[in-house]
């Protein structure tokens, strides 16, 4: 059996014994390995001063190098990987790392604290070779807050480095790079003891399936995008965890002809692609999740399975009809993703069942499925609420119907009400402000920090009418973000 | 990407290279490499001293209590504790209040206390973890028995529970010429508070060394009040505490009272333990614990003309301070100073309320009031624009201050009675109108607009002048230390903190212009106040015209004893002894810096000086509000485009064009990132950054989780930002440059007026928009359908 977990950090190879379950990187890089470079901005994964790139071998092989957190990532689950942080690019001013230089010479830093982060998201991003055009950086750096720059600059040497990333041969890295990670791979069970304290790391879905039967009482993490703020901010005690991020064939997704197949540890990222191009406006939902740092960890399995009455994704996928297939041992069983959803805090998932996958349906039409993400700030924000819209017509009238709210309730909800009040109705201005009154039956939302419960009520209405507006008037600037926005 | 915002767009066409860095080149900050590589130290990065305690410091969860008798002990007998404590174990006065004592270190001792908002600290536990002192801090019970708490402005007003008695300024006949106005309008406008949210948290770390004396490494705006206060909480005279920092992760004015409880905290425990020790306060502590920009109810009456002249206005300004006064009274005057922003108010009347809270004391933040006052005389042109069917800019600008050029006119004096001489914003208008392409794109909106059945855009071109001088006048002082080695580097220390808006650079490029040498011989040393006493805080944009000078001072003085010296040695007239690029002229002797100063040593000269400067001219009275409180103006104009979802209230910044007056830059790329970074801080301020408190005055949003300060998204696509070229300070500053760090904040302005010009376009223009900030989807959503709840 392992009982270490061995990860390269800025190329040297680290192996430690009876780390701390819950312990975070970016605490292990400041206070046992002194690299002060990395900083702690927030400690809950939204203002990206600890970014640092964490490479690690995909199913196919491939090399998936990706910007993350450290503040929030536990060091468990760092088996198997590479750390690049600031401190590896480089450290003398006369032999700058083209990313420095390219800050340096956009004046790119002002207080500096942030940049060490911006530094690693954009050499994440030079590694994988992405061209940095505005809109490509902005994404690149929504998970990065600047308080003194304004952006500009670092925007502007985001586009520098874009283009020489391209033309710089990086592959003798790469192949470096590709060999430690493969030096490192292997299909065994870890378990780590600390104390009292568990945390096992299985690599197949039978092993988890077999350790999570033999422990119900643990608590699975996989991105930790949530879990992390149980330690770093509730400052939970977990004395026994189990990680998925090593758990592979949970990673594939699946297209058939009638729907797709999630395996349940796809982050964000792994998903966007093929979700935009079944849906575009699930794409672009997904998009204004996080930021990178935060797709690049969250997972679609963790999404569901924390039960967030947000719910990030549940909304859009509750629309589209989708189904989870749970697991516990050897048993299989499958839910629709509404009844999954029992009350707040709680899901219909008993003690050592997991979710294996998640089923979504093509029977929508591309841009039949409508959402909306309403938040105080486009990027890295939460809903404040989320509406999402799949309405089927035939000869001008509504066949079919199912509309989902995000913050609207304890859980991800549909609009039963509202629906009923469209099925079988003529789609016009009349039965739309008809159907807008029968919000009041399906929600009674609350106030919070992010909007009242009036506002919540009001805009969850209006976007039945613009839904409507998009359907009728396609040619209609509805947008101001993302797909279909006609904006710079 | 639009290039100009950049480095290219003013930056000096010079061909120096960035590193030999004489003013007005645009050399890159000198922690640029350090920032980029990771290798900058903060005081969290300071490798910690053996044994050194981390402190956890307590906070009250109520917002108004009395607090009973508590017991200790649980916390002392706690794993890995070393030292617990209270408001009793202070050897000198529980006190860390910047201008009156009425904030107590601590607000409970063993027998209990008085708390008087959330986030006021208690007691503190200092164990060899902040896990251990953390737990230890748990087991300690507090029993609250609430008393009655005034959260809101309205709150407070309705108690008229002040820090002061209202304060006024007047001039002129305000109820004549009212009456005697054709227009009046009446209103109010709510602007939110600002959380600080520099990135790096407040920090201390305190080493003790001998006789009880202490070191204080810290993110500071004022070393010099550290000092002060450490020394009042220690019992010790300010000799006995040296207080160093180096830079801060961001500052904004959130550093410039608010690290004297950190580093208070930490001096008692090391001077009561003998150990080093650190406190660093995590992101939701923070926000929680520290004062925020104040926000501001203010109503206006106001009556005008047919052209939108305003004749008679008078402005109702309440703050909400909260507990203890830190520095709000000077915070509410600068309001009122800027309560007629660019407009000459011939009879005028501001009223200021102070209002004590039991919310956290707020404090200063870039711009200091100045920001508050201002939207509210824009939302008065804007509604005034309205009223009249008129393009607020028309408005605008028939208000605008007589012309520095204009001999004849008397529309220059201010509601303090002070004479604009400088005033060039007519200017920079004319020229941003030319620049942005302001009339036409106006009239594409309203097309625009008129064919959307959906979205709305708007547009709005607001002007800024900003008054450059503490108002507290005895403030605007500094010191320097400029030391000369014998092989020619260059040793360079002032009162002033670099935060990242570029200081030390810019005064490094004054020396080296000074002596005309190559900007990397100069060290940059961190602010310690060993070696310039006695400063003030680093705030009111007043850095660079302060330390700046002081710097040149000292130079100026060395370099008087180096031409003395050379023309005594060489036989030569002292006006023959000239400092060039690349070494000294002699007569016809040309020796490099090095070899003068080599020469210098052996002959025995004195190669280090100190510097200082006064501000000139300054003046005020505040009890009849009459005087010249400032040296002389900042002035500044952005357009901001956005566009609106009214079924939403969401909205984006679509374009963005400044023009902005720094006098004769010192350092084009440092200053445009003070211009570009300033917009989109003010911006934030206005539109995402939402303070919310629950009904018991506790904080909701402490994380950016829930504190949405912009992101790059949220930057305007297009955003072209220009220095004007034109530029130069009538007043003898520093090279004739003007300062730069808050006045461009206030450009963020343009953005909450193009919204309230899109929110009137989304309800017909039926009636105005009286959009508060900051203009969430919320706020948006409530104009537009006229409210409801």
């Amino acid at each position: 059996m392992h009982d270490t977990i061995s990860f390269y950090l800025n190329g040297e190879l680290k192996t430690l014994r009876g780390v701390a379950p819950t312990q975070t990187l970016l605490r292990y890089l400041r206070e046992d390995e002194k690299l002060c470079g990395t900083k702690e901005g927030c400690a809950e994964g939204d203002c990206g001063a600890c970014t640092v790139n964490v490479s690690a071998l995909s199913a196919d092989g491939t090399v998936k190098r990706e910007a993350i957190n450290a503040c929030i990532r536990f060091m468990p689950s760092l088996e198997g990987a590479s750390i690049t942080t600031v401190e590896g690019l480089a450290h003398d001013i006369d032999t700058p790392h083209r990313v420095h230089q390219a800050m340096m010479d956009s004046d790119a830093s002002q207080c500096g604290f942030c940049t060490p982060g911006f530094v690693m998201s954009l050499y994440t991003a030079y590694r994988n070779r992405t061209m940095l055009p505005l809109a490509a950086a902005n994404d690149v750096l929504a998970g990065n807050l600047c308080r003194c720059t304004g952006y500009g600059p670092i925007l502007h040497a985001a586009e520098k480095i874009g283009c020489v990333a391209k033309a710089v041969d990086q592959g003798e890295d790469d192949r470096v790079e590709l060999e430690q990670l493969r030096s490192l791979d292997h299909q065994e069970l870890v378990e780590i003891k600390h104390g009292a304290a568990r945390a096992f790391l299985p690599a197949t879905s039978d092993q988890l399936a077999k350790v999570y039967a033999a422990h119900p009482g643990a608590t699975l993490i996989s991105g930790a995008t949530d879990v992390g703020l149980w330690v770093t901010k509730a400052r939970r005690n977990l004395p026994k965890v189990i990680f998925l991020n090593r758990v592979r064939d949970l990673t594939s997704i699946k297209r058939s002809e009638h729907e797709l197949i999630i395996g349940a540890c796809v982050t964000y990222s792994g998903a966007i692609g093929i979700l935009a191009q079944a849906y575009p406006d699930l794409g672009e939902l997904v998009r204004r999740i996080g930021a990178v740092q935060v797709r690049n960890a969250g997972t679609i399995g963790g999404n569901i399975a924390n039960g967030s009455p947000i719910g990030d994704m549940p909304p859009a996928l509750i629309a589209l009809d989708a189904k989870l297939v749970l697991r516990h041992g050897m048993q299989r069983r499958t839910v629709s993703l509404e009844d999954f959803f029992l009350a707040y805090g709680r899901q219909d998932r008993k003690p050592g069942e997991f979710i294996e996958a998640v089923h979504v349906p093509l029977s929508a039409a591309a841009n039949e499925l409508k959402c909306y993400k309403i938040s105080k700030r486009f990027d890295q924000d939460i809903s404040a609420l989320c509406g999402c819209f799949n309405i089927k017509m035939s000869n001008d009238r509504v066949i079919a119907a199912r509309i989902a709210f995000g913050g609207m309730a304890a859980t991800p909800k549909r609009a039963l009400s509202v629906e009923a009040a469209l099925i079988g109705k003529r789609w016009d201005r009349p039965t739309v402000e008809l159907a807008m009154q029968e919000f009041t039956k399906d929600f009674t939302p609350i106030s919070d920090m992010r909007a009242s419960a009036d506002y919540r009520l009001r805009v969850a209405q209006n976007l039945l009418l613009k839904c409507f507006i998009e359907m009728e008037t396609p040619l209609t600037q509805t947008r101001l973000v993302g797909h279909g926005n006609t904006f710079l | 990407m639009n290039g100009e915002s950049n480095i290219s767009g003013q930056a000096s066409d010079e061909n120096v290279s960035r590193s030999r860095g004489s003013v007005s080149s645009s050399v890159v900050h000198d922690s640029a490499f350090k920032h980029a590589s990771g290798q900058a130290i903060y005081v969290d990065d300071i490798p910690m001293p053996e044994g050194c305690l981390h402190i956890f410091v307590v906070i009250s969860t109520c917002a108004h209590a009395k607090i009973g008798a508590v017991d200790f002990c649980a916390a002392w007998e706690s794993e890995g504790v070393v030292a617990v404590i209270s408001g009793d174990d202070i050897p000198g006065v529980n006190d860390i209040g910047p201008i009156i004592s009425d904030e107590p270190l601590f607000a409970i001792g063993a027998a209990g206390g008085i708390v008087e908002c959330e986030g006021q600290a208690l007691f503190a536990v200092a164990a060899l973890s902040l896990d251990a002192a953390r737990a230890a801090a748990a087991k300690v019970k507090i029993d609250y028995e609430d008393l009655p708490a005034l959260l809101t402005i309205e709150d407070a007003m309705g108690a008229k529970s002040w820090l002061e008695t209202p304060y006024k300024m007047t001039r002129g006949d305000v109820g004549a010429a009212m009456r005697a106005s054709p227009h009046k309008i009446g209103g109010q406008i709510y602007i939110g508070g600002q959380e600080h949210f520099y990135l790096e948290g407040q920090a201390a770390l305190v080493v003790p060394g001998e006789d009880g004396d202490v070191t204080v490494y810290c993110s500071s705006q004022h070393p010099t009040e550290i000092q002060h206060k450490v020394a009042g909480v220690l019992g010790v005279s300010f000799n006995a505490v040296t207080v160093e920092v180096r830079r801060m992760g961001g500052g904004f004015g959130g550093k410039e009272t608010n690290g004297n409880l950190p580093a208070a905290v930490a001096a008692l425990v090391a001077k009561l333990t003998g150990q080093a020790a650190k406190v660093r306060y995590d992101r939701d502590e923070d926000m929680i614990m520290t004062g925020k920009r104040h926000d501001f109810r203010i109503g206006y009456h106001v009556g005008f003309d047919d052209d939108g002249r305003i004749h008679s206005i008078i402005m109702d300004q309440a703050a909400r301070c909260g507990w203890s006064q830190d520095l709000s009274l000077a915070i509410c005057d600068r309001a009122m100073f800027h309560a007629d922003n660019c407009y000459y108010l011939a009879n005028v009347e501001i009223n200021s309320y102070r209002c004590k809270t039991n919310t956290v004391s707020n404090t200063a933040f870039r711009g200091f009031g100045g920001p508050q006052g201002m939207v509210a005389i824009e939302r008065v042109i804007d509604e005034i624009a309205f009223k009249l069917g008129k393009d607020p800019l028309e408005v605008r600008r028939i208000n605008f201050y007589a012309a520095e050029k204009d001999t004849v006119s008397d529309r220059n004096v201010t509601p303090y009675h002070m004479k604009v001489e400088d005033c060039v914003i007519g200017e920079i208008v004319d020229e941003l109108v030319v620049s942005s392409d302001y009339q036409a794109r106006r009239t594409e909106i309203a097309e625009w607009n008129a064919g959307q059945p959906l979205l709305k855009r708007g547009i709005a071109l607001t002007p800024v002048k900003f008054g450059i001088s503490f108002t507290k006048t005895h403030l605007n002082q500094a010191a320097a230390l400029v030391h000369v080695y014998s092989d020619g580097s260059v040793h360079l220390n002032h009162g002033g903190t670099e935060m990242g808006q570029g200081l030390f650079i810019k005064v490094a490029q004054i020396v080296a212009e000074a002596f005309q040498i190559n900007i990397n011989r100069i060290k940059i040393t961190p602010t310690n106040t060993g070696k310039a006493p006695n400063t003030s805080a680093t705030a009111a944009s007043s850095g660079t015209d302060l330390n700046g000078m002081a710097a040149l001072d000292a130079c100026t003085k060395i370099k008087k004893r180096l031409v003395d010296f050379a023309s005594s040695k060489w036989c030569i007239a002292r006006d023959k002894v000239e400092f060039r690029p690349g070494g000294v002229r002699i007569g016809d002797n040309e020796l490099t810096f090095n070899e003068l100063i080599a020469e210098a040593y052996l002959a025995r000269v004195s190669l280090s000086a100190t510097g200082f400067y006064a501000t000139p001219k300054i003046e005020w009275d505040r009890a009849t509000g009459i005087g010249r409180p400032f040296f002389y103006f900042a002035y500044g104009a952005a357009v901001s485009e956005v566009v609106i979802d009214p079924l939403t209230g969401e909205h984006r910044l679509l374009r963005v064009d400044i023009l902005h007056d720094v006098g004769k830059s010192l350092n084009p790329a440092i200053d445009l990132g003070q211009v570009e970074g300033g917009f989109v801080q003010g911006a934030g301020w206005l539109t995402s950054e939402e303070l919310v408190w629950d009904e018991a005055g506790r904080l909701k949003t402490h994380a950016p989780s829930t504190y949405k300060i912009p992101t790059a998204s949220d930057r305007a696509p297009d955003m072209k930002i220009a220095i004007w070229k034109r530029g130069a300070n009538r007043e003898e500053t520093i090279y004739r440059s003007k300062a730069v760090g808050e006045p461009p904040l206030m450009l963020g302005i343009s953005v909450l007026m193009a919204l309230s010009d899109a929110a009137a376009s989304a309800t017909g223009r039926v009636c105005y928009p009286s959009l508060d900030a900051p203009a969430t989807p919320e706020r948006m959503l409530q104009v537009i359908t006229g409210g409801w709840g």
